[in-house]
């Protein structure tokens, strides 16, 4: 019955690639558009999985963190700094190669950061806050910490809808592809763009950066210190006593889901070519938090899963305007009668062999 | 190796831990008895380091460790048992175990979510670690059961073993034989005894006397945060005073 972890990747991969051929041989290949999209939320929801399923730490901020990811790499990417060029600083990013030239669509001159650079400050800043909001709110549990980070988020939302270099309620547009390798040859170039010719490439970029950011959080909850976190979200006074710092991993994992959140901001920015304050709006945070309860918090395949898919229908507009109600619904359905998650409904159609193990040993 | 000196904690008006002093050698069995509200786990909770004593000193191989955070104490090698067995939800009695052998390794998280080739054979050592110390507690047919689900008795040697994971020098146990039958307290007075002879040093909470009496080489009684004896389980026995607070006085 069970799958290993190598396998079930090998699947995903497997599962990815036959989407694809399959859209490109019956000329459905606009659903790439929004499965490339769903893969990046995706990479919020599991690491978002991770620290409230396996850690036990919720976060109803979480698109704070995408959006500071977002709007820092938007507004970085696209403000104009012509003016600033003979300034020293300017001057010194210049010859640091950090900065891009470009035209704008009324052929002036413009002068931004690069992508790259806009990323890696992105994702460095989305971490200082995690790393500096997390060592106080951490220290409170269920409820407060809900509130605390519902209060970030709250933060975030109403500074980028204040703010001019955050283009207000406009939000950000003709935010620039992201080049990540530029074209050798008759090789295509590598960029994240929502240019219609580039589509297939996109789509398997964010479902690359998906598998890898899966895998890696795979393999960080089978590790020495996944089970840190595991024992902390059941008794953090064992744990304590077991040696582990469990302030500092509380910080940490709150960092690494937080990096999640803010790539996955940065990437569908430049894909989509600009953010709206929607994507750091509460109900936002409070989707993400929902997708992981239903996929099953301790379940990350489910968490995925799950995340996926209504990501999915909702991106296509199956829910219509009823969007947000009908993710509560299915959300107290859940809660209702699988609150292990979606997927351990299995359970009820065939008994898995570990449950079958314990009641045989009671026995004896 | 342990050593209180002039132990004091209050809560507010109440006096929990008042003046206590006491050491515990190295490879001995030190318990401490006393009726109901008498102190004894705040005191071990001071000496863990869940709270902070108002004042005093506490020795751990010579170093003060009063107000130390209690993961730090655990580094320094003092493990320690829950009288309400502690053991984590949805995780295997191996993994619980292996969530001992924290203090003795070292990947961290990059070196987790990468799996480097480090972090795969410290995983293999604590694996097979853990593996022995489930064999030395007699219940590694249990390994791959979810630990929570086993039977009581199991549980309390699974904590036992998870603290044993740290390499302690000392170890703590708060009432070990708390919700066990005759048989299963028997097993445990055994487990301590054979725990002592790797040469891990015991202070143990209790109320069940004949596992006191029994495997004890010194007693300390509190009453009412106060210690009113420290000897020999013989002596402690034939002491009227600690025959007055727990039988009562003569009319």
């Amino acid at each position: 019955m069970k799958v290993s972890k190598t396998n079930k990747i090998l699947c995903l991969c497997a599962l990815v690639i036959l989407t694809q051929v399959t859209t490109t041989l019956t000329g459905t290949q606009y659903y790439l558009t929004q499965l490339t999209m769903a893969a990046y939320y995706g990479l919020v929801v599991i690491g978002l999985g991770v620290l409230m399923g396996y850690a036990g730490q919720i976060s109803i901020g979480h698109a704070g963190f995408f959006a500071i990811g977002g709007y820092i790499s938007a507004a970085m990417t696209t403000h104009n700094l012509v003016q600033l060029q003979d300034t020293p600083i300017i001057s010194f990013c210049s010859q640091m190669g950090l900065l891009m030239e470009r035209q704008d669509i009324y052929g002036d001159q413009l002068l931004t950061f690069a992508p790259w650079a806009a990323c890696v400050t992105a994702l460095l800043l989305a971490a200082l806050i995690a790393f500096f909001l997390g060592i106080p709110v951490l220290k409170l549990k269920g409820h407060y910490l809900a509130m605390a980070t519902l209060g970030f988020g709250t933060i975030i939302y109403r500074l980028v809808l204040a703010t001019p270099l955050f283009g207000e309620a406009d939000g950000i547009s003709e935010v620039p592809a992201f080049t990540l390798l530029p074209a050798i040859g008759s090789l295509p170039p590598i960029m994240v763009s929502g240019d219609f010719g580039l589509r297939v490439i996109n789509y398997y970029l964010a479902w690359g950066v998906l598998i890898i950011g899966m895998i890696l959080l795979l393999n960080l909850i089978d590790s020495r210190v996944g089970r840190a976190l595991r024992s902390l979200h059941s008794s953090e006074e064992a744990a304590e006593a077991s040696g582990v710092h469990t302030s500092g991993c509380k910080v940490y994992v709150f960092v690494i889901s937080a990096v999640y959140a803010a790539l996955a901001g940065v990437l569908l920015t430049h894909y989509n070519a600009g953010i709206g304050p929607s994507e750091a709006s509460v109900m936002k945070s409070v989707r993400y938090v929902a997708l992981v309860a239903v996929g099953g918090m301790t379940n990350l395949w489910g968490t995925l899963i799950v995340g996926i898919s209504l990501t999915f229908l909702s991106l296509r507009g199956v829910f219509g305007s009823y969007d947000d109600a009908v993710f509560a619904a299915i959300l107290i359905g859940v809660m209702l009668f699988s609150p292990a998650g979606i997927l351990s409904l299995r359970g009820c159609l065939l008994p898995s062999k570990q449950e079958i193990a314990p009641a045989k040993e009671e026995n004896l | 190796m342990l050593e209180l000196q002039a132990v004091h904690k209050k809560f507010g008006g109440l006096h929990a831990v008042n003046d206590v002093s006491f050491s515990v050698n190295e490879g001995t069995i030190k318990s401490v008895i006393g009726p109901n509200g008498a102190g004894k786990t705040t005191l071990f909770n001071l000496i863990a380091g869940n709270l902070p004593p108002t004042d005093g000193t506490i020795l751990f191989q010579g170093k003060a460790i009063q107000g130390r955070k209690p993961h730090q104490v655990a580094a320094r090698g003092m493990a320690r048992t829950f009288q309400n067995i502690k053991l984590f939800h949805g995780m295997t009695a191996l993994e619980c175990v292996m969530v001992g052998c924290h203090t003795q390794s070292k990947a961290g998280f990059i070196s987790g979510m990468l799996n480097t080739p480090f972090a795969r054979k410290e995983e293999k050592a604590i694996r097979q670690r853990s593996m022995e110390l489930l064999q030395l507690l007699e219940i590694e047919e249990f390994a791959e059961v979810e630990a929570t689900s086993l039977a009581f008795g199991q549980q309390r040697a699974v904590e036992l073993a998870r603290a044993l994971a740290l390499n302690p020098r000392l170890l703590l146990l708060d009432e070990p034989a708390a919700g066990l039958n005759i048989y299963e307290t028997a097993e445990i007075s055994r487990l301590i005894c054979k725990i002592r002879e790797m040469g891990v040093t015991v202070l143990l909470v209790e109320h069940d006397m004949s596992l006191v009496m029994e495997i004890s080489d010194e007693v300390v009684v509190l009453c009412f945060g106060e210690k009113i004896a420290e000897d020999t389980p013989e002596n402690i026995q034939q002491n009227p005073e600690v025959i007055r607070i727990y039988l009562g006085e003569d009319e």
